[in-house]
């Protein structure tokens, strides 16, 4: 009631739109610097209106690790204390590749609202757009790290790579779902609504963790799968990573992450961008 | 130097030669030519569905056209985007801008994407938002704010940089008369400092209130274009409009009307107005006379100049109210 009246008082002030002509030098176009730390500004103020968002990136590690240890531990691993030391880098890999898709979702909305007309009316460059908020998407990749490698450690989890293994294996997660991310940027633009975007991701993100040696060592599957297993990119990263954690990684394992990475980008980031331009 | 030369060569703000969009087999926008001077308010008015917004979605570099030439400034639309962007402005039909933040922080984003640095951006938004009459509702997140103050804020993010084109779809519509008269207001004022308005409205009082020409669009093409005052000379000398007590009148009404007057009646839709183009004013009150005989009761009746409805009306054969909502959006 009382936030009625206060909005009605505010509807009555008083214009003087000649005061709102500016005066003064037209500062020049922003870098692209400027501009995508603007942006990322944009995404950080996002979460502070809308903290709802972060309950995927906080909640859902720590359901799924508790889940998937308990459940699958026993009748894996012979006991959920090993399975863990398999299972943890994993799942890891998997959480995290299940929030690539916020920038993209964001983007849809964008759309269906004004505001990504003025933002293709502004004289910016374009990308920053999105990088800037990928950019924010990064912090939430590492809070969702840090969550889950807390638990772990706390259930049991001991890895041999140390500290430092630790945080190399992070920070080729984050490298990874930066350029995975822009998959979800292109299709964002394509999909017509939030919804069927949600459901796109799903049946790509779904089977690719699945189907990957996230929860199982592919030795034990049949043949024709085990080909797809290899060549999934959530399993390049998942090895690298379990590599990292356990400190028995190779420059290999992780030059193939680079290499799936630079693949996304190069693809679907000129693909996002040719879209974004495009879009009628 | 070479941008001002040609700016001076031709004093237009906007250049277009059959301009063409084409949605599947549809032609949203079939042939338009538009040469708007600088410093002036240009007003497209048209039903929902007529061209409107494609066109100016063309002409602010977010769509291409499938044919036709157009320049902004003496920039060319195809070739020369990143000079006009830097040039124009555009308010959209729906809020172009993130509701999630607040007002301030909007103004803020805006302007730093506009090339401010973070300090300059916060003072600009300031300034924007007492300008706006928004202060007290800086802080609070723009989706809670009434249609009026929405509408208001997004002008103002399209003037954190002077445009010397603004660009504004529909700015009116939804709003209370007092929040219509504010963004009159804000519109006079800008174009009082030299900035190019070019609006689109279904209102046909804003766009004889605010427009110095006027283009009108039915079905993608321009069908009559100039002055106010051009169009509804165009139209005839006057309209005489009746209204009657009785609708149960209204055939015995408009059949003495349009036996008088020698011209077709139009009936509108609450049954009891009437109205006719009239040659002159004797033919008038003959009409009147008939009316008053035949014991037919007139509540009002007035001859004026034309409305821009009824030029509307007069030039598409329909009224611009009656003509069929659709969506003009892609």
């Amino acid at each position: 009631m009382s936030v009625q009246i206060e909005q009605d008082r505010t509807d009555f002030e008083e214009v003087h739109p000649i005061n709102a002509v500016a005066g003064g030098k037209r500062p020049d176009p922003p870098s692209a610097m400027a501009s995508t730390m603007a942006f990322a500004h944009r995404a950080l103020l996002r979460i502070k209106h809308v903290p709802e968002q972060m309950f995927d990136v906080t909640v859902f590690p720590i359901i799924f690790l508790l889940m998937f240890t308990y459940l699958f531990g026993g009748a894996i691993a012979g006991s959920t204390g090993e399975y863990l030391q398999f299972l943890l880098p994993g799942i890891l890999v998997m959480t995290v590749s299940q929030i690539t898709m916020y920038t993209g979702i964001d983007l849809n909305n964008d759309i269906r609202k004004g505001i990504f007309d003025r933002f293709r009316t502004l004289p910016i460059w374009l990308p920053s757009a999105l990088i800037g908020a990928l950019l924010v998407d990064v912090i939430r990749y590492s809070l969702a790290s840090a969550i889950m490698i807390g638990l772990g450690l706390i259930l049991g989890f001991r890895p041999e790579g140390g500290a430092l293994g630790v945080v190399g294996a992070v920070l080729v997660i984050l490298l990874f779902s930066f350029s995975f991310s822009w998959i979800w940027t292109a299709a964002g633009i394509i999909m017509r609504s939030e919804k069927s975007l949600m459901m796109v991701s799903f049946l790509v993100v779904f089977p690719l963790t699945f189907v990957s040696n996230v929860f199982v060592d592919p030795s034990t599957l049949p043949s024709w799968l085990q080909g797809f297993v290899n060549i999934n990119p959530i399993s390049i990263l998942a090895t690298a990573v379990r590599g990292l954690m356990h400190g028995n990684g190779t420059l290999e394992q992780v030059g193939w992450v680079v290499v799936v990475s630079a693949i996304f980008v190069v693809i679907f980031a000129p693909l996002t961008m040719y879209l974004y331009r495009r879009k009628e | 130097m070479e941008t001002r030369k040609r700016e001076q060569a031709n004093g237009l703000a906007v250049e277009a030669a059959g301009l063409v969009k084409v949605y599947g087999k549809e032609r949203a926008v079939d042939g338009v030519d538009l040469a708007i001077p600088r410093g002036t308010v240009y007003g497209f008015l048209g039903p929902n569905g007529a061209g409107k917004t494609t066109t100016i979605r063309m002409l602010s570099t977010l769509i291409k056209p499938d044919g036709g030439t157009a320049t902004i400034f003496g920039h060319d639309l195809k070739t020369e985007s990143t000079a006009i962007k830097s040039r124009i402005s555009l308010t959209g039909q729906y809020a172009s801008i993130d509701e999630d933040l607040t007002g301030i922080e909007n103004l803020v984003l805006i302007s730093r994407l506009m090339g401010y640095t973070t300090k300059e951006a916060k003072r600009r938004a300031e300034e924007l938002l007492s300008a706006f009459g928004l202060q007290q509702a800086a802080k609070r997140q723009v989706k809670k704010y009434s249609g009026g103050m929405r509408r208001r804020i997004d002008i103002a993010a399209s003037i954190v940089v002077t445009p010397d084109l603004l660009f504004l779809d529909e700015p009116t519509t939804g709003l209370d008369p007092r929040s219509r008269n504010q963004v009159w207001e804000i519109v006079r004022a800008l174009v009082g400092t030299g900035t190019t308005v070019l609006l689109t409205t279904q209102n046909l009082e804003e766009a004889d209130q605010l427009a110095d020409r006027i283009a009108v669009i039915n079905r993608g093409k321009i069908i009559a274009e100039g002055t106010s005052s051009e169009l509804k000379a165009s139209v005839g000398t006057g309209t005489l409009t009746v209204q009657l007590l009785e609708a149960a009148d209204q055939s015995k009404a408009a059949s003495i009307i349009e036996q008088k007057l020698g011209v077709a009646v139009h009936v509108s839709t609450d049954g009891v107005t009437l109205s006719a183009q009239a040659k002159d004013s004797s033919i008038v009150a003959e009409a009147l006379g008939e009316l008053g005989k035949e014991k037919i009761g007139i509540s009002d009746f007035s001859l004026g100049r034309p409305s821009l409805d009824e030029v509307f009306l007069t030039l598409t054969g329909q009224s611009a109210s009656d003509h069929p909502t659709e969506e003009e959006n892609s």
